[in-house]
């Protein structure tokens, strides 16, 4: 039972090799590379345009045209390029499967499936693989949008990191709780991890053994399913990841500062920019700000959101009712629509557009809300209201998304005028909530990345924010193989019913029966079955045909088994009854040694095996083997 | 007793005694219990008796066995006892054997029952009020009853048993004080035997292994040296004592609760505190207990006039050690101060601390609340350690945020203990605001500035904990001008003024309606200490906070409006708040007393109207220059919404602004003479303009008694004003004086329609004159209630709830 670990703990990429079969255990992509990259505006820019080429110390300019520098930052003028999973510690071709845990962790997938000979299958639940894809696809719509002339290599010395991909496909959807069985080996079933519309962790057992993935999971009440902690109980082992990236930051009070600070900007007349996902705690806010709006005094200014997948994400979240919290699920009993982000759009306060091209400018009215991609900056429709808005400090850009440092984000635009809010809304569990999940479900072994089993570099004497768990958990790093902490010792095996009939099983001991079974192993998708021995074959008279039989090994005729053991004295005594004399008994270190000195024989009597040592008297040994064997039971 | 009462008592009587007639409920039988007892310690019991042989066979009648209910039985016993307090009639009952029919072992004690606990509860409560006399006393002696109480002391009701602990007080009290009354310290030989049994019980329950007998025990003490101011007391303490401190060499010790109160109470007794086995069993207390235990002696013996000063210090170091321990736990530069030196300071070296969280904080929280009640008393300890008490409040405070920098690995357990706990951060911000009574070194301060900023910037801070931090500051701000007294504000907290004033503009837009709130309430005390100062004025108007106040005048929360409201009257008066800027729109009102004038007469809910009556009141009284303009032209609108308003909160402040405003025309109120004619007669046409005399007649008959008394008091003080002892003025009574007395009559028949219409001067005063204000204010100043709360009217009630009155013609509301 082995983990390869593979990327950051938040996008996680996990291989394990569990019974034979090699499992993938998400496909996150690390794209905090692109903050290296200037931004791709969508209207030119000649500030970007005209930013300094960079040069070594030494006055060699061999980079100054790939490399810019802004406010002393040096940035790569190309398309921006991201950091691939490894490919070198295991052959991605020998993957099975991969089990995908939410929608962010799954946009390296295609790297995997088009690149690296992988032939498995990918798993994931519906919404997951729909939002995935749509995520997926303004990733490649921010990027092919905006084409750029030159594609930069000089500046690195190492092919490391990929120019994104293009669009590709997910394959087999699964439901919570659903029981799939791969190769019969083990079976995997995702659980609802309350993190993400249709996000869930996955357990994957065998029938001996139980492994728990747990990956971007929440204890929250924001709206998909509620977390299932019960069937994540008697765990093995229990692979920790995606906690949450800012334990210190609480959630609830972070929607209370994003509320205050838009609405304290929109009062004085600025504009709010809210660069961010086109899915997940998008929702969440525009429903805190449907209750906020009106008692805030903010029901005339518009919320523009602005994505190529925007209308998409909107209508899907209304859709996937069954993968929301109980409240949202009853609201389509209704019926009504699960998030009220409909009736935003109904009454005209949100708006929706592909990109800002088109009707958007129509539409445009300031002071306003704008949420858009990507929370990067380096790309999508916030590089242009970055660029826009920047320059004035009635203006506020709010970071919700917790992925990328937002002091890296803003660099490229440094000098800002606009204020900069930073309120990052990472619903994933803390380490309170990791602590009381772990009394609950109680796994024997816990598995995390080595970045939560100390307090974090910055704050090192908060211990209260690591994993504290008995016995300590196990860690690992990037790009480390780790043997899982148990051995598998018992292997199922079904027993054909009529084979089960012939069994005679003799209780031994109170409780325990035995029986001795002459059968076929036969073993097929890892599924293994005792089926009755073929009948011995009838003479034929002389044909020569081949037998059919010929293929099954010949079942010899077994000779019972024996147990027990052989109390000497008693034995001794048997053996003096039966006309031996001058017996001499020693004791050994594993038994007793019975000497029959006038038959000049020898009896060794041991705890797993009897020897009766004599010269060529077939007859005495025989006599002998038969008082032996009354002492013992036969089966 | 009253003859109808007498009247009613035989059928009442007969009511309780018949188990078929239910009694309405236990309050009725509580009332009647409360009369009986005012009516014998009025006159003689036995008289009573006597006069009213039906109380006796009720007694009687319950000595048969029977179905009687258990409260019927309850009563009765009690009933008994009240009777019996009087020692002649505790005689002519012990003559018919009824006493201990009831109370001895012939009586509900070996009945059934005995089971319900208001029967044991009766039990008591008889005996209790009977136990006045020596009689009484060998009646308890006699009758076995002092080994009852005994085993009601563990009664499974708290209430018996509490009330058992309390009865074997009154025995000993009784026992004790009439023979030993008058002597410096009796000895246990004199003690009556009663007496000897009772200390004998508490003794060996205090020798007992069992904590709840100990606990017993010493309640029962705690209560006696709490009430009993006798001599005796001297020599029960001198005899249990010993047993007490005895108590404090077990480990773990027994019922330490119960124990710290008892050496409280004796401590705080004037005939035992002069005992120096005392002190010494105290301070040994204090080094036996643990923190958590000892933190309320320590607490207490500090706040005791009078002590030895070495257990006064062993006290205070009990109550700094976990905030020492605090300091201790923080990386610290030496030289800075520390809580404990010496001796107590090294005991630090031990980690006080407990292992669980909660026991951590609730340590923490009580050492806190402590200090905060020691800090403005008198007698707090000298020299009191402010700077490091500063210092280690702030250290909590940023172990509570998780920006300490803890230095060792105790301190780091304290860090994830305290990371984000509310209570201790309540506890730290109420101390911290307390502390800024005393002074503390510049630097210190810049460092309580810093971390209370951090609390009021953080999003992590629960509503709660932001009201106490804006509570702190604004105590530590008005503590911080210079010279002390002095309205203005030092440089630092001008500096932090801007800081504050950028929070509270974000605050203000919070979606916690308490956050809000207690950032309008912050604003308007600010306002209202430093409204008038330069440095205040021009940071305050640089920012948005006064347009964010306006705003919030419309805010879907009725407290935050009102709140809002009260802060806007503050700005408005300093002149802080700037005109909206919506001059194109003629329909928004454009001065603040516009703005709440339609609050008071749109918004629908009462506390925004409430505050906004109360800030016309000031703006009338303070003279605030919008309404000192035309006070007549200002206070009519407001008047006339006020006396409309369906919240009579409202209507009070209503005519306390008309008062106000009569004030003004008048002269103030009080002993003075009357207004000189001329003013008098320009006063009450302005009174009339506003038609203030519509509403404060209306008032007097107002259906909500406060609006009435209000009314009343402002009609008798514009009548003392108008009419000077002696003069009377000549006014006639012309049909206008008529038809104003003919409406006040139908509004006090409950008509509420007719309005007066135009009133003359004259009219007034002469209705004034006619009417008996004075004994109209002294019927309202009875509870609505005085009538029913009659005796008669009880026995009625009870007798209508069963029927016996024939017609069921309760007056029930």
């Amino acid at each position: 039972l082995k983990l390869y670990r593979k990327r950051h703990p938040t996008l996680p990429c996990n291989v394990l090799k569990f019974k034979s079969t090699t499992i993938m255990l998400d496909c996150g992509l690390d794209m905090t590379s692109t903050l290296n990259f200037l931004p791709l505006p969508l209207v030119q820019s000649p500030r970007l345009s005209n930013l300094p080429g960079w040069s070594l110390k030494d006055g060699n300019a061999f980079l100054d045209k790939e490399l810019k520098e802004c406010s002393g930052h040096v940035f790569v003028d190309s398309v921006p390029e991201f950091c691939l999973p490894e490919t070198e510690l295991i052959d991605l071709s020998t993957v099975d499967v991969i089990l995908i845990s939410n929608y962010h962790c799954m946009m390296a997938l295609p790297y995997i499936t088009e690149h690296t000979g992988f032939m498995g299958t990918v798993y994931a639940t519906e919404p997951t693989v729909q939002i995935g894809r749509l995520l997926m696809e303004e990733l490649v719509n921010f990027i092919e949008r905006v084409p750029k002339a030159q594609s930069a290599s000089l500046w690195k010395n190492k092919d490391i990191q990929r120019r994104c991909y293009t669009m590709q496909e997910v394959n087999s959807l699964v439901g919570y709780s659903q029981k799939i069985e791969l190769f019969g080996a083990v079976q995997v079933t995702p659980l609802s991890s309350g993190y993400a519309l249709g996000s869930s962790n996955w357990i994957i057992q065998s029938h001996y053994e139980k492994v728990s993935y747990v990956s971007g999971s929440s204890l929250l009440t924001t709206h998909p399913q509620p977390m299932d902690q019960a069937s994540l109980k008697n765990s093995d082992v229990l692979i920790l990841t995606g906690l949450t990236q800012i334990p210190t930051a609480n959630p609830d009070s972070m929607v209370g500062e994003f509320c205050s600070n838009l609405a304290l900007t929109v009062r004085n007349g600025g504009n709010v920019l809210v660069p961010c996902y086109p899915s997940g705690v998008i929702y969440d806010l525009l429903e805190c700000l449907y209750q906020y709006i009106d008692s805030a005094g903010l029901s005339s200014i518009p919320f523009y959101f602005i994505s190529p997948v925007a209308n998409s994400s909107l209508e899907f979240s209304q859709i996937f009712a069954e993968w929301l919290c109980h409240n949202k699920q009853t609201k389509v009993y209704l019926p009504e629509p699960p998030f009220p982000h409909a009736e935003l759009i109904q009454t005209n306060k949100l708006k929706h557009y592909p990109s800002i091209h088109g009707d958007f400018s129509n539409d445009f009215r300031q002071p306003c809300v704008v949420f858009t991609g990507h929370p990067s900056l380096r790309f999508g429709d916030v590089v242009h209201f970055m660029e826009l808005w920047g320059k004035s400090s009635l203006n506020t850009v709010i970071f919700t998304e917790p992925d990328f440092s937002y002091l890296e984000a803003l660099a490229p635009y440094q000098p800002l005028a606009m204020k900069c809010i930073y309120c990052p809304i990472d619903t994933r569990l803390n380490f309170i909530q990791v602590s009381k999940l772990l009394k609950e479900v109680q796994p024997l072994h816990v598995v995390c990345p080595e970045q939560y089993t100390q307090p974090p570099p910055a704050q090192s004497h908060r211990m209260d924010l690591m994993v504290d768990c008995q016995p300590p958990a196990m860690s690992y790093r990037r790009a480390e193989v780790l043997a899982l902490p148990f051995k598998r010792r018992y292997e199922k095996i079904e027993i054909m019913p009529e084979l089960a009939d012939s069994l005679v099983p003799m209780e031994i001991k109170p409780g325990i029966s035995l029986a001795t079974v002459s059968a076929v192993l036969h073993t097929k998708d890892n599924k293994h079955v005792l089926q009755p021995p073929p009948r011995p074959a009838q003479p034929t008279g002389g044909k020569k045909r081949k037998r059919a039989s010929d293929d099954i090994p010949d079942c010899k005729v077994l000779k019972p088994l024996l147990s027990g053991s052989i109390p000497v004295d008693q034995f001794v005594q048997t053996l003096e009854k039966h006309g031996f004399s001058d017996i001499k008994v020693e004791d050994t270190a594993k038994g007793h040694i019975v000497l029959l000195q006038e038959a000049e024989t020898l009896i060794q009597i041991e705890e797993d095996s009897t020897h009766i040592i004599c010269d060529d008297d077939e007859v005495l040994r025989v006599r002998l083997r038969d008082l032996v064997l009354k002492f013992l039971q036969k089966f | 007793m009253d003859p109808e009462c007498a009247r009613l008592l035989p059928a009442l009587c007969a009511v309780l005694a018949d188990p078929r007639q239910p009694v309405a409920d236990d309050t009725c039988l509580e009332k009647l219990l409360d009369w009986f007892k005012a009516v014998t310690e009025a006159g003689s019991s036995l008289l009573l008796l006597q006069e009213h042989p039906c109380l006796v066979e009720l007694l009687f009648h319950v000595l048969k066995p029977q179905d009687l209910s258990s409260r019927i039985l309850s009563f009765a016993l009690r009933l008994a006892g009240i009777f019996a307090a009087q020692e002649n009639c505790f005689q002519f009952l012990q003559q018919g054997e009824l006493l201990p029919g009831l109370f001895g072992e012939p009586g509900p004690l070996g009945a059934a029952a005995w089971a319900a606990p208001s029967v044991r509860s009766g039990w008591i409560q008889g005996l209790h009020s009977l136990a006045q006399h020596p009689s009484a006393l060998r009646f308890l002696a006699d009758s076995g009853a002092v080994d009852t109480i005994f085993s009601l002391q563990g009664d499974p009701s708290l209430f018996v048993a509490s009330a058992a602990g309390q009865l074997l007080v009154r025995v000993l009290d009784l026992a004790l004080r009439g023979p030993a009354e008058g002597r410096v310290c009796p000895q246990a030989w004199d003690w009556p035997a009663c007496a000897r049994k009772v200390v004998c019980h508490l003794e060996d329950c205090l020798r007992s292994e069992a904590t709840p007998r100990v606990t017993q025990a010493l309640h029962v003490l705690t209560t006696t040296f709490g009430h009993c101011r006798g001599l005796w007391t001297q020599g029960l303490w001198a005899r249990l004592s010993p047993l007490v401190a005895r108590l404090l060499e077990k480990d773990p010790v027994p019922a330490p609760h119960a124990l710290v109160d008892l050496l409280l109470g004796v401590a705080r007794s004037p005939v035992l505190s002069s005992d120096p086995g005392l002190w010494e069993t105290a301070a040994q207390a204090l080094s036996r207990l643990s923190p958590t235990q000892a933190g309320p002696l320590a607490a207490g013996i500090l706040k005791l006039q009078d002590c030895p000063q070495a257990l006064r210090i062993q006290a205070f170091s009990i109550l700094l050690q976990p905030l020492a321990h605090v300091l201790e736990a923080t990386a610290q530069a030496p030289g800075t101060p520390r809580l404990l030196e010496g001796a107590a300071g090294d005991l630090m070296a031990v980690d006080t601390f407990p292992p669980s969280r909660s026991a951590c904080v609730g340590l923490l929280c009580s050492a806190l609340a402590h200090l905060e009640l020691l800090q403005p008393l008198p007698q707090r300890p000298s020299p009191w350690p402010q700077a490091p008490l500063l210092a280690a409040v702030v250290t909590i405070l940023r172990f509570c945020n998780g920006s300490a920098a803890p230095s060792s690995e105790a301190g780091g357990r304290l860090c994830a203990m305290l990371v984000g706990c509310v209570r201790v951060q309540r506890a730290a911000l109420d101390f911290l605001g307390v502390l800024s009574q005393g002074l503390g070194p510049q630097e210190l301060v810049t460092q309580v500035f810093a971390i209370l900023l951090e609390y009021l910037v953080s999003p992590d801070s629960s509503p709660t904990v932001l009201k106490k931090a804006f509570q702190a500051t604004l105590r530590w701000l008005l503590s911080s001008a210079t010279p002390p007294g002095c309205c203005d504000l030092e440089p630092y907290a001008q500096l932090v003024l801007g800081e504050l004033l950028a929070v509270l503009q974000k605050r203000l837009c919070s979606p916690c309606w308490e956050v809000r709130d207690s950032g309008l309430e912050f604003l308007t005390q600010m306002t209202r200490h430093w409204g008038g100062q330069g440095s205040f004025r021009q940071a305050l108007l640089g920012s948005e906070v006064p347009e964010l106040t306006r705003q919030l005048l419309q805010d879907p929360e009725s407290y935050v409006r009102a709140s809002a409201v009260a802060a806007v009257g503050q700005l408005s008066s300093w002149g802080l708040l700037t005109a909206p800027s919506s001059p194109e729109h003629p329909a928004v009102p454009q001065t603040p007393l516009e703005e709440l004038l339609l609050v008071l007469t749109t918004d629908s809910e009462g506390f925004p109207r409430r505050a906004v009556m109360r800030v016309f009141t000031e703006w009338l009284r303070d003279g605030y220059a919008d309404v000192a303009e035309d006070p007549e032209q200002s206070v009519a609108p407001v008047l006339r919404a006020a006396s409309r308003d369906l919240d009579w909160e409202v209507r009070v402040q209503g005519l306390e602004l008309a008062l106000v405003f009569l004030e003004q025309l008048l002269g103030p109120r009080g002993p003075s003479t009357a207004a000189p004619p001329g003013a008098l007669t320009q006063a009450l046409q302005a009174l009339c303009r506003v038609q203030l005399f519509e509403f404060a007649f209306r008032s007097l008959f107002d259906c909500d008694r406060p609006v009435a008394q209000k009314s009343c008091d402002l009609l008798l003080f514009l009548k003392a004003k108008a009419t000077p002892s002696g003069s009377q003025q000549e006014v006639g009574d012309g049909p206008n004086v008529a038809s104003v007395e003919a409406a006040l009559r139908r509004w006090q028949a409950g008509e509420q329609g007719q309005p007066l219409g135009e009133l003359a001067p004259e009219a007034v005063l002469a209705v004034l004159r006619s009417m008996d204000l004075e004994a109209l204010r002294d019927t309202l100043a009875e509870s609505s209630d005085h009538v029913e709360r009659s005796p008669q009217s009880l026995l009625q009630d009870m007798l209508a709830t069963v029927g016996v009155l024939g017609d069921n013609e309760a007056d029930c509301y």
